[in-house]
């Protein structure tokens, strides 16, 4: 079974490259010097005695090799440590906080393939009509766009007018989908245009290039040769050859995804990963943050292997070895 | 039309060409420049941005004329009575008032001075970088090609905002540091562009020439090679000039940015966010000042990468003779074929071909 042989040594290199990213991650936290960390949880007027008791109690006295073989082994029980602050765990901060971010990626996703590669190809087939005019000027204002330009003006224009004239349905914050599919469609509706916007665009202008490129190409006059009808030559012969180098872009930009997850749960408070790590920002909580950039990871290698398995599923020329 | 009439029709431009004086050769950049100067969207484009960099430069110059200060609140004619910010127009304030009562307009231009120096030096340096990078890496291939490669792939692929938070926490925010992350972050595309032309470039007759006749390869590369990249680099490093405004205004807009009172598009707008409901002037005009100047770099790298390709050329002169076609037509339908009616036709036509 070649299938399995593959998974096993992708999750390997995989697992190498968390192992990196978790190695730089973990040596940031000696890019600041020890006594920074303790003079902020132990306050200001802090005597030094506390200070050395606050730096005992997180184990940053000891040698690095030591923290570092404690950190590792931890993270292979999967525990991603503890918060400076409150304590707690960072893995039941995360895990508490991954429902929103879960919702938004799928969902936002979803909306994304769905409108890009529809205008896309639509844009194709119907080049330098007014609606593939129009879509091309809409691309490069979406991708003009921060995330969270669109999600303030959604908000300012949208959702702010509509809930004051008493129309309660759009909200911010977030609901889950057990208290209600309604609430919960209200609650993320507004979060996944925002973040489709921006991956739409690059989705729409990639899919249209590579579609003209591919209605271009000799097989496909071939097959309209043979007297098949435009949708069948359109659908069966161009888009599937015209989707690979999307399908590879796929996995490039599901990393910058989870950038655009920050902005927009940071933007709508949705309270997600992204959200609890940007607080984390502002309190200096360097485990936290470490926590998200392993969990970032791990999900970018994932994703990567799930998208480099479509490919192969799509494009018969590229074997799985 | 038949084919005669079309010949008839080439050969009269031809005859106008040649009694306009004998054709020079022209290189490819005033092909380039001569064809984006047609297209009016790039000019447009070009324009908003020359007037945007003229702004931001004379942003100082604005601020005497308003008479506001760029960092001073004016709590009396800045503010209405319940202290909220006082709408465009109100005072002397052409766009209103920020939070606590400073100069929006004013800055707003200054805000621009930080965008467009961090877009335009961090894509000139990461154009430099990533120049050096695909050359070397395309050009010498096996192991260092493998691990540039590698590399560039990994940095492509990893999420930045991520990376941003860790070293916001770590080194503390700072306009070096959003220069240093954009930097980092924006020579990848441009290395893997390069590459994949060098690869190709490399294996051309010249070059082996070059070689033969004692070139080393650095000689090659940034003699031989280089030259034919950047066309290329170009439009790239002008669609990352948007990619690199909006970077920047992201990380500020999340506090990793530029810190107030020091005014950003990014950080103004995070700002604004708290009052919405009562100054929206607050939140559309650094909305729309970021917009216009990256749409408008956006609009102007495509422009030139259709100027830079010869096909969009050929587009261009077929949508003109079918032009041509539909006026002659028209023409001929209206005057039932008097004798002035393949002029029209003929002469845009020749004005085409002189162009």
């Amino acid at each position: 079974m070649a299938i399995v042989g593959y998974l096993i040594r992708r999750l390997l290199t995989g697992l190498i490259v968390v192992w990196l990213v978790a190695t730089a991650a973990f040596f940031l936290f000696f890019a600041r010097p020890v006594i920074t960390v303790a003079h902020q949880l132990a306050g200001r007027a802090a005597t030094p005695q506390v200070i050395n008791e606050v730096i005992a109690n997180l184990g940053l006295n000891q040698p690095i090799m030591t923290q570092y073989w404690h950190f590792l082994n931890n993270l292979i029980h999967g525990n991603l440590g503890y918060s400076y602050f409150s304590g707690e765990s960072v893995d039941t901060m995360l895990k508490q906080d991954l429902p929103p971010t879960i919702s938004l990626v799928i969902g936002a996703t979803l909306l994304w393939l769905i409108v890009g590669l529809g205008v896309g190809v639509i844009s194709a087939t119907r080049a330098r009509s007014l609606f593939d005019r129009v879509s091309t000027f809409g691309v490069l204002v979406g991708l003009s766009m921060p995330a969270f330009v669109i999600g303030e003006l959604l908000i300012g224009f949208v959702f702010q007018p509509l809930y004051s004239h008493g129309f309660h349905f759009f909200n911010t914050g977030y609901s889950g989908i057990t208290s209600g599919v309604g609430p919960f469609f209200g609650h993320m509706i507004l979060p996944w245009i925002t973040l489709a916007t921006i991956q739409a665009a690059v989705y729409t202008r990639l899919s249209r290039g590579q579609l003209l490129e591919t209605l271009g190409e000799d097989y496909i006059r071939t097959a309209r040769a043979k007297g098949l009808s435009e949708r069948r030559v359109v659908f069966r012969h161009a888009v599937r050859a015209a989707l690979t180098p999307v399908v590879s872009q796929l996995g490039v930009d599901l990393g910058q995804l989870l950038g655009g997850v920050v902005v927009v749960e940071a933007v709508f408070g949705l309270g997600g990963i992204g959200q609890v790590s940007v607080e984390a920002v502002d309190q200096d909580n360097l485990p936290v943050i470490i926590g998200f950039v392993i969990i970032a990871a791990l999900f970018v290698v994932l994703a990567n292997i799930v998208v480099d398995l479509v490919y192969a599923a799509l494009d018969p020329r590229v074997r799985i070895t | 039309m038949s084919i005669t009439e079309v010949e008839f029709e080439a050969h009269g431009a031809e005859e106008a060409q040649l009694a306009a004086g004998p054709v020079e050769g022209r290189s490819q950049w005033q092909l380039t420049w001569r064809r984006l100067r047609r297209d009016w969207v790039s000019m447009i484009a070009l324009t908003v941005i020359v007037i945007m960099i003229v702004l931001a430069i004379a942003a100082p110059a604005i601020a005497a004329l308003t008479g506001h200060a760029v960092d001073t609140a004016y709590p009396v004619t800045g503010e209405n009575e319940v202290g909220n910010p006082v709408g465009p127009g109100v005072n002397g304030f052409l766009l209103g008032t920020d939070s606590t009562g400073r100069d929006l307009l004013v800055r707003i231009f200054y805000g621009a001075r930080i965008s467009l120096f961090v877009g335009i030096v961090t894509t000139a340096i990461a154009s430099v970088l990533g120049v050096s990078i695909g050359l070397i890496a395309g050009y010498f291939g096996g192991i260092v090609d493998a691990i540039l490669a590698r590399f560039t792939d990994a940095v492509l692929a990893f999420p930045y905002v991520v990376l941003a938070l860790a070293i916001a926490v770590v080194f503390g925010p700072s306009l070096t540091i959003i220069m240093v992350l954009i930097t980092f972050f924006s020579w990848a595309g441009i290395a893997r562009i390069v590459r994949g032309q060098t690869l190709s470039i490399k294996e051309k007759e010249y070059i082996e020439a070059a070689r033969s006749l004692g070139a080393g390869p650095f000689r090659i590369m940034f003699v031989d090679i280089l030259p034919n990249l950047i066309a290329p680099v170009l439009v790239v490093a002008t669609l990352y000039i948007p990619n690199a405004v909006v970077f920047e205004s992201t990380l500020s807009y999340l506090g990793l940015g530029i810190q107030p009172p020091t005014p950003s598009w990014g950080n103004m707008l995070a700002d604004a966010q708290n009052f919405y409901q009562v100054a929206w002037w607050y939140l559309v005009f650094p909305a729309a000042a970021l917009l216009i100047t990256t749409l408008a770099f956006n609009l102007l790298g495509d422009g030139i990468r259709d100027a830079l390709d010869p096909r969009t050329e050929r587009l261009v002169a077929a949508r003109r003779m079918r032009k041509a076609q539909r006026q002659r037509r028209k023409a001929k339908r209206g005057s039932a074929g008097s004798a002035g009616s393949a002029a029209p036709g003929a002469g845009s036509l020749a004005a085409g071909a002189g162009q």
